[in-house]
This record gives C-alpha cells, sequence and structure tokens, in this order.
C-alpha cells in the first residue's frame, strides 16, 4: 500500500468512533502492537528528545525501503509511534518525504501537534523524516 | 471575617466554571498556579484603567498615588508574614528571582572559594540549580541533605552538614513533588547555633499556611504570588534588615541607585536597592488583594479543610489497585503525588485530560527527587481552597477508569 492508502485506512479506522475514549483505546491497543526495537538500540542514541515520556526510535534500510522499530515506556506514546510506523514502515525514503501529514487532523491527533505537546508527536515525526533524508543519500 | 463557604468562594473564581472536552473543569494544578479571584483580576484591571504611572519618579498627581499604593502594597505584605518592618519585603517576579537575587548577591557577600552551600534532596530546581551554579564557580560543594523512602528529611545527617561548616542553607518549606512539609523552624534554629544564614522557600506554603518569619527565625523567606490567588509576574523575598543592608545589589539600572556620575554610583537603600528597573506595579496590587482574600478568611478554618480535602483524596486513591504514593511524610500539605504500578504517569494524566481532570505529571521540576524514588516521574494533584469533595471524587473515578483502560 502506498503512504495515502495506509493514511485514508488509518482515518477510516478512527472516524468509526466518535467517543475520544475509544480512540486511545485504540492507540493504547496500537501501543502493545508496535514492532519492538532490538533491545541493544533501547539507548540514548535512539532517544527521541522532547517526549515527556521516553521513546526510542530505530530505522533500518532494506531494498531500498525504510522499517522503523521503536519502544516507550508510556503506551498511548507507544500507540502514536506506532501509528506513525504503520504509515512509514516499509516505505522508501522519497516517499516518506514527500508525504503529507495532514491525516494527523483528521483522526484528531492535531492537538498533539503543537511543538509545546509534551508528548513530542512533532519530534517523532521529524525523527522519521531525519532518517529517510539520511537513507535517501 | 467571612464565613468560609466553598459554592461562595467558587464564585470568585469563573474561571473553574467551565467545561472541557465537554466535561465540567476539574482543576487541580494548584501548585503550579492557582486561579485568581475577581477581586484580585479587578485590582490590576482597575490599576491600568485608572491609575497606570511609572512610580517612585514622578512629582506629578498619578506617580505620587501608584508610588503610595504600591508601597501599601508591600507594608500588606509584610503585615502577612509579620516581617518586623515593610522594607525587608522585596518585590521579585517571584520564587525563582528570589532565589536567583539571593544566590547572586548573599553568595556574593558569604561565599569563598571552596565554600559550602546546604539545600536538601527534595528542591524544586528552582532552590538548587542557582546555588550548584553558584558554588561551581567558586569551587565549593553543594551539600544535600538527605530523605527517607518516605520524603522525610534526615535532620541528623542535616546536622552533621552543619558542622562542616556551609556558608548558607536554604531549603523548602513545603515540597512541590512530595507535599512534605519540613521542620523549617527548628532547622533554623539548627542552623543558627552555628551561626549560618538560612533561606525557606515558601512557594508551596503562602496559600496554606499562616507563616510568621519572626517565628521561623528565618534569614529570608522566598515565595510568588501566582501559587497564591495573585497575578503571575509578581512575588517577593523576605529578608532581615541587618542582611539587606550588608548584601551587595544583584541588578543595576534605574529605581535601585542613589546618586550616579560616570566615575560612580552609590546605591539607594533597601529594599530599592534590589528593585532595579520599572516593577510590576499593576501585579503588586493584585498581589495586595490576594494577600488581603485569604486574610478575609478565617485561616484556621480555611487550612483545616484543605487538610480535609487531602486527606479525603488520599483516602480514595488508596483503594485504587497498584497505587504508590510518593511522598508518605507525617507532615504533607496541599498536595498528593502518586504512581501506578505498570502505568506510566504521562498516560494516566493523558487520559484523566479528557474527563476534564488537570492534574500535573512529570518530575514537577525536581527531576533528583524522581531518580531517588526510581520513577520516570508522578502524577500529582494538589488543592486550592475552592476545590471540592465532589471533584476529589471526580477525580478518583477518573484515575480508577484510566488506569483500567491502561493495564
Ligand atoms: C517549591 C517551589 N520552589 C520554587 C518554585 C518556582 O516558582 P516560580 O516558577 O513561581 O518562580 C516552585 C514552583 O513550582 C516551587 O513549587
Amino acid at each position: 500500500m502506498t503512504i495515502k492508502e495506509i493514511q485514508d485506512s488509518i482515518v477510516e479506522e478512527f472516524s468509526m468512533f466518535d467517543d475520544w475514549m475509544d480512540r486511545y483505546v485504540m492507540l493504547i491497543e496500537m501501543g502493545k502492537e508496535c514492532p519492538i526495537i532490538d533491545p541493544q538500540y533501547r539507548n540514548d542514541n535512539y532517544l527521541i528528545n522532547g517526549c515527556q515520556s521516553r521513546v526510542w526510535l530505530h530505522a533500518e534500510l532494506k531494498d531500498g525501503k525504510i522499517y522503523f522499530t521503536a519502544d516507550s515506556d508510556a503506551v498511548i506514546t507507544k500507540g502514536i509511534i506506532n501509528l506513525l510506523i504503520k504509515v512509514f514502515s516499509g516505505q522508501t525514503p522519497a516517499d516518506i518525504l514527500a508525504a503529507d501529514m495532514s491525516f494527523l487532523d483528521e483522526i484528531g491527533l492535531k492537538e498533539h501537534l503543537s511543538p509545546t505537546r509534551s508528548n513530542g508527536l512533532l519530534s517523532m515525526v521529524k525523527q522519521m523524516m531525519l532518517y529517510a533524508e539520511i537513507m535517501n543519500k | 471575617m467571612n464565613h468560609f463557604d466553598v459554592n461562595d468562594i467558587r464564585k470568585q473564581f469563573p474561571v473553574l466554571d467551565q467545561l472541557v472536552y465537554g466535561k465540567p473543569l476539574v482543576y487541580f494544578d494548584n501548585a503550579a498556579t492557582t486561579q485568581k479571584p475577581l477581586c484580585v483580576i479587578e485590582r490590576e484591571r482597575d490599576y491600568y484603567l485608572h491609575e497606570n504611572c511609572n512610580i517612585h519618579r514622578g512629582v506629578h498627581y498619578l506617580s505620587q498615588m501608584a508610588t503610595e499604593a504600591y508601597e501599601n502594597a508591600r507594608k500588606t505584605v509584610a503585615q502577612f508574614v509579620n516581617a518586623r518592618q515593610p522594607q525587608e519585603i522585596v518585590f521579585t517576579r517571584g520564587t525563582t528571582e528570589s532565589l536567583n537575587l539571593l544566590a547572586t548577591s548573599l553568595g556574593q557577600l558569604l561565599v569563598n572559594q571552596g565554600d559550602k552551600v546546604v539545600v536538601s534532596a527534595m528542591e524544586h530546581h528552582s532552590n538548587m540549580v542557582p546555588w550548584q551554579q553558584m558554588i561551581q564557580a567558586k569551587k565549593g560543594e553543594l551539600l544535600v541533605i538527605r530523605m527517607d523512602k518516605k520524603g522525610v528529611l534526615d535532620l541528623n545527617h542535616y546536622e552533621e552538614l552543619l558542622k562542616q561548616k556551609p556558608k548558607i542553607v536554604s531549603i523548602t518549606h513545603i515540597s512541590n513533588t512530595l507535599g512534605t512539609v519540613n521542620p523549617v523552624k527548628e532547622m533554623v534554629a539548627m542552623a543558627h547555633k552555628y551561626d549560618i544564614p538560612v533561606i525557606i522557600d515558601g512557594a508551596q506554603s503562602m496559600a496554606h499556611q499562616v507563616i510568621d518569619v519572626q517565628d521561623l527565625d528565618c534569614d529570608f523567606y522566598v515565595f510568588s504570588g501566582h501559587k497564591m490567588y495573585a497575578p503571575m509576574g509578581i512575588g517577593g523575598l523576605y529578608g532581615k534588615m541587618e542582611w539587606l543592608e550588608k548584601m551587595p545589589p544583584y541588578q543595576f539600572g534605574g529605581e535601585m541607585v542613589d546618586t550616579v556620575s560616570f566615575e560612580k554610583t552609590t546605591f539607594n537603600k533597601v529594599p530599592f536597592k534590589f528593585e532595579a528597573g520599572t516593577p510590576n506595579v499593576g501585579a503588586a496590587l493584585g498581589l495586595e488583594t490576594a494577600v488581603k482574600f485569604i486574610q478575609s478568611f478565617d485561616r484556621q478554618e480555611v487550612e483545616a479543610y484543605e487538610d480535609e480535602l487531602l486527606r479525603y483524596a488520599i483516602e480514595g486513591l488508596s483503594s485504587v489497585e497498584g497505587m504508590r504514593f510518593i511522598g508518605e511524610a507525617p507532615k504533607r500539605n496541599g498536595l498528593v503525588s502518586f504512581v501506578i504500578d505498570g502505568i506510566h504517569p504521562y498516560d494516566l494524566g493523558t487520559i484523566i485530560d479528557k474527563m476534564g481532570v488537570a492534574v500535573r505529571t512529570g518530575h514537577h521540576c525536581a527531576e533528583p527527587v524522581m531518580t531517588f524514588f526510581g520513577i520516570p516521574g508522578t502524577v500529582r494533584a494538589s488543592f486550592a481552597m475552592y476545590n471540592t469533595k465532589e471533584e476529589i471524587d471526580i477525580f478518583v473515578k477518573a484515575v480508577e477508569k484510566a488506569a483500567n483502560m491502561l493495564r
């Protein structure tokens, strides 16, 4: 699936809920399913700054595509990073760099996008983009 | 004296009466900042509507009126903490600025190369980092009073540290993460046996307890207006006159000078020596009104009510599975901090926020405290006189529900 197709399916999934509570239940579920980072990378070098909870993110290039793994000590944060992983993992660096992130508005996560927001969704997106940039060369 | 009726009081705080995410707001982040009563908001507004003027420098009517009002605010605050004279109150932006002033100015007066300063293991960063930085520049040592797992300071260890002849002791009255009420009067007396001056960080105590600086016999007492129903941007520092007179100025500029030439400047007298530049007059008047607001109640009655809220919250939370209180000192005030086994405080805070409950999660600007307890942070609920038991019921239910979602 393309990034856009995955985003659309996530938006569709989220739109089934009108209660915030169900959305969070979903994020928590996603947190539990996050592809977990290899313990050897669960260190400060892979830590994303700007989050109240700690988030580690690792990226690997295989056959021209990036595969992400991550972990966090907070499950909602882990859900959010897994959401991003679902969108970006298995895509080419160029496609990731070209991605439109407005789907986050549509699933009601926009409030988390503000740079002052302590869960640092923005920092996570930035870090993924940074990996894509490096691996694009 | 107003009889204490929480429903009447809530009417004075319009901000409390609102929905967040469609739920009634439960505001339990009072240790970060309290809400402001109408009388305080109106006082500051009035100042800008009718009285705004720069002070201490105009011969004209408005300036004289504003100067008088500002100096009256100083008197009110002085009387509130039972200072010997109004000049013992220096207005600052708040606790942080007061502590930086002291670390710089008192540091310059007392601390030489290789000297020591004592703080406690439960300090807010504001009462640690200024001392740490000052002492590092002088190649001295920061001594830290130990605490136990309940969040009680070890006074034997404190005595040991005092024997090392530190130049200054700076400790918090009430911990903003643990709620511990420290025996500051006793700790002042202990330091004075060694002729060491003591600074007390009163950021968390002024709104909740009667403060009598003469009774405590502390050398300095610092506080923030915004944590005691007053506007942001104003706070202060009480200091014994003999210290304030000896201390060098902190910042230089207008207002704090006496005579100025390019060769030499002489400084104004205390407290003006420490108030360089144009002060926040409007906020100072708001602070005065906040003090009068607090004084309009029977303080004992308010204290008993707040204690009851705390007791009720602790009791309610105790029934939540996996509850672990951080800070279990016998004497606690104003707040409760906790973690729940297997649940990150951030997750809990995020979920209960959606239920309209505003609490603080994280390290509360006291990272060493979190390190001590081996946790990433806590959930902290902190109370003010306008909070109610009904709100605590909502809060406890929200915590339970969130914990079930997250487990
Ligand atoms: C114990 C303590 N000290 C100092 C401060 C800093 O106060 P301010 O930010 O108003 O300067 C706080 C505020 O959280 C506090 O709780």
